[in-house]
């Protein structure tokens, strides 16, 4: 188990990016509290692309916030790369995608993803190169002197998803980054999406609505249910790394998108 | 081209109401004037005229209806005697001259200038703190609030009394009035500016784990230069009415203030509605200019054309 010969930060290839044991949230107190999260045990581990799914209100964002040290859990135990979320943040462990891309409107598409370098503290020479890099992830090079409002909605939150890969962290957070997009552009950037993510090893915790959308992108399908917000069940997706999009047709895939419909139903049948 | 139509239309009806007030206005001293170049008015006692109706005596006497836009003190003075008056004391003065308007606005602008800076300065100072702390948000605004309840013409006396007997006397009182009427919608602009980040946007930062300073810098100053601007247009005209105010108590010899004292003083009401336009003119240009700093500097910010 122990390797501490990585390089990076010491960590351990084998030990979970994120494990929750027992997570509690409650919101408020009193009358009007309510429980967000109730009991939530969780393991994801390295490279594991990981999606959220459940009705409104089941706690999908909360986790993610708390994973992100947004929030903070009022029970149990959660670890980020085996550091407390603080501390997890304040390593640069995780990149956060919020649904809408909150882009600055003052800042061009360069300046825009420049700003985590310019807080972290990045040389200027430093920050030119990973801008470019980026921007070629996202396919987005050329479009770097942009303002925000010369772009589509698509390539903004493109630029947004940029913008989290462009100091190193290991972990992607997102929470329905594409839900306001058309079907059309989503589904291209579900497809830009795995090959960046195949590309770049990272995790990924991907929270959505869309059963073909948690189920194209995971290795792991986490479906929730509401009040009190908590884990129905994970599915284990056996489908291979590579997923063209046409593999949405096939009978395995068909065959989880049904288990995760049935995990759903069932779900909203508790109290 | 149908816009400047209709501003036209607009100036032409206000400029056609004004010679129509001059009628009734001015038809009491045109009479009197008459009759003491001994022509027949009717009534003809300045007793009973008074008494009478301004309408009626413009009915009776309408011989006189055409000398009321001429007069030499008016009570209303017309247009084009205001228009002659402004062109006269400023395109016909040297600036240097005590009856330029020019040197008269320039003192005052003087003043409105470093008030303007003074306030504007002193307004962001208290925004940063109001937002930043809340015992200042809940101390200071009252008391900001408070501040603008108190008529400025009470306490513009009192602020130059007070700054005389410490020996301070000249622009910086009249400043000082200035700033006390503009730091006010700079305050509240900029806090509200300050606060418009909404919580997306905080939270993204918090993920970067930005300090204090770097979320100030990046997020809250950058959000708040709409709202800025809005004010510093309020904030300026205010320190031009505290310019001016601040000239009356001091009997000032110059200033668009003083001129307007000196021609209540001796019935140069000419004078007056001169310099009213003096001061509306220069208020005008003012805010216009702040407007093509705003274009400019929110065009480089990228805001939308
Ligand atoms: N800051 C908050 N204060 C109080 N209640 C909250 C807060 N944030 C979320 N909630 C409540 O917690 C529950 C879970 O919310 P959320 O995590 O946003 O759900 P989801 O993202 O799955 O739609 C909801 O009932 C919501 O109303
Ligand atoms: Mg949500």
């Amino acid at each position: 188990m122990k390797t501490n010969s990585q390089v990076d930060s010491g960590q351990d290839a084998a030990q979970p990016v994120i494990e929750a044991r027992g997570l509690n949230l409650v919101f408020g107190t009193g009358e009007t509290s309510v429980q967000a999260l109730k009991d939530i045990n969780l393991t994801i581990d390295r490279g594991d692309f990981v999606s959220f799914i459940g009705p409104s209100g089941c706690g999908k964002t909360t986790f993610l916030r708390c994973i992100a040290a947004l929030e903070t859990p009022t029970g149990g135990r959660l670890t980020v790369n085996g550091m407390t979320p603080e501390e997890a943040r304040k390593q640069r462990a995780y990149g956060y995608v919020f649904q809408a891309a909150g882009l600055y409107p003052w800042r061009t598409i360069s300046k825009n993803i420049k700003l985590p370098l310019e807080i972290m503290g990045y040389s200027k020479a430093e920050q030119n190169k990973r801008v470019a890099e980026v921007l070629e992830l996202v396919e987005l090079s050329g479009f770097g002197g942009k303002f925000p409002w010369q772009l589509s909605g698509g390539m903004q939150q493109r630029a947004s998803i940029a913008r989290a890969l462009a100091f190193d962290a290991d972990l992607l957070l997102m929470d329905e980054p594409f839900g306001a997009l058309d079907e059309i552009v989503r589904d291209h950037l579900n497809e830009q999406l795995l090959k960046l993510w195949a590309r770049t090893n990272k995790t990924i915790g991907f929270v959505t609505h869309s059963i073909p959308e948690a189920v194209y992108l995971s290795t792991k399908i986490v479906v929730m249910s509401p009040r009190p917000g908590r884990i129905h069940e994970v599915i284990d997706s056996p489908l291979p790394k590579d997923r063209p999009l046409d593999i949405r047709d096939t009978p395995a895939f068909i065959e989880i998108a049904h288990r995760v419909r049935e995990g759903l139903r069932a779900g909203h049948g508790h109290d | 081209m149908k816009t400047v139509f209709s501003v036209l239309t607009v100036v032409a009806g206000i400029v056609g109401i004004w010679y129509l007030a001059c009628v009734p206005m001015n038809i009491k001293g045109v009479l009197d004037q008459a009759q003491r170049a001994g022509e027949e008015v009717v009534p003809d006692t300045a007793n009973a005229r008074r008494d009478a109706g301004a309408f009626d005596l413009v009915a009776k006497n309408t011989f006189a209806i055409n000398r009321v836009w001429s007069v030499e003190r008016p009570r209303l003075p017309a247009p084009h005697q205001v228009a002659t008056e402004l062109w006269q004391t400023t395109v016909m003065k040297k600036v240097t001259s005590k009856r330029s308007l020019i040197y008269h606005a320039q003192v005052t602008l003087s003043a409105t200038l470093l008030g303007f800076a003074l306030g504007t300065g002193l307004g962001i100072l208290l925004s940063i703190g109001i937002v930043h702390s809340r015992v200042m948000d809940m101390s200071v605004m009252p008391w900001a609030i408070v501040s603008q309840t108190i008529p400025i013409i009470a306490l513009a006396p009192m602020i130059i009394v007070v700054l005389y007997s410490i020996g301070v006397q000249g622009l910086l009182p009249k400043a000082i009035i200035a700033a006390y009427l503009s730091f006010f919608p700079v305050v509240v602009g900029m806090v509200k500016g300050l606060r418009s980040p909404d919580q997306m946007q905080l939270d993204l930062m918090r993920t970067y784990g930005a300090s204090g300073g770097q979320l100030f810098w990046k997020l809250r100053l950058p959000s708040s230069m709409p709202y800025l601007f809005a004010s510093l247009k309020i904030g300026i005209a205010a320190s031009l009415v505290g310019a001016i105010v601040g000239e009356l108590p001091t009997g000032a010899v110059a200033g668009l203030g003083a001129r307007l004292l000196a021609g209540s003083y001796y019935g140069q009401t000419v004078q007056i509605w001169s310099a009213l336009f003096a001061a509306a003119i220069l208020a005008g240009l003012l805010v216009a200019l702040l407007g093509v700093i705003e274009r400019s500097l929110l065009g480089r910010m990228g805001v939308k054309p």
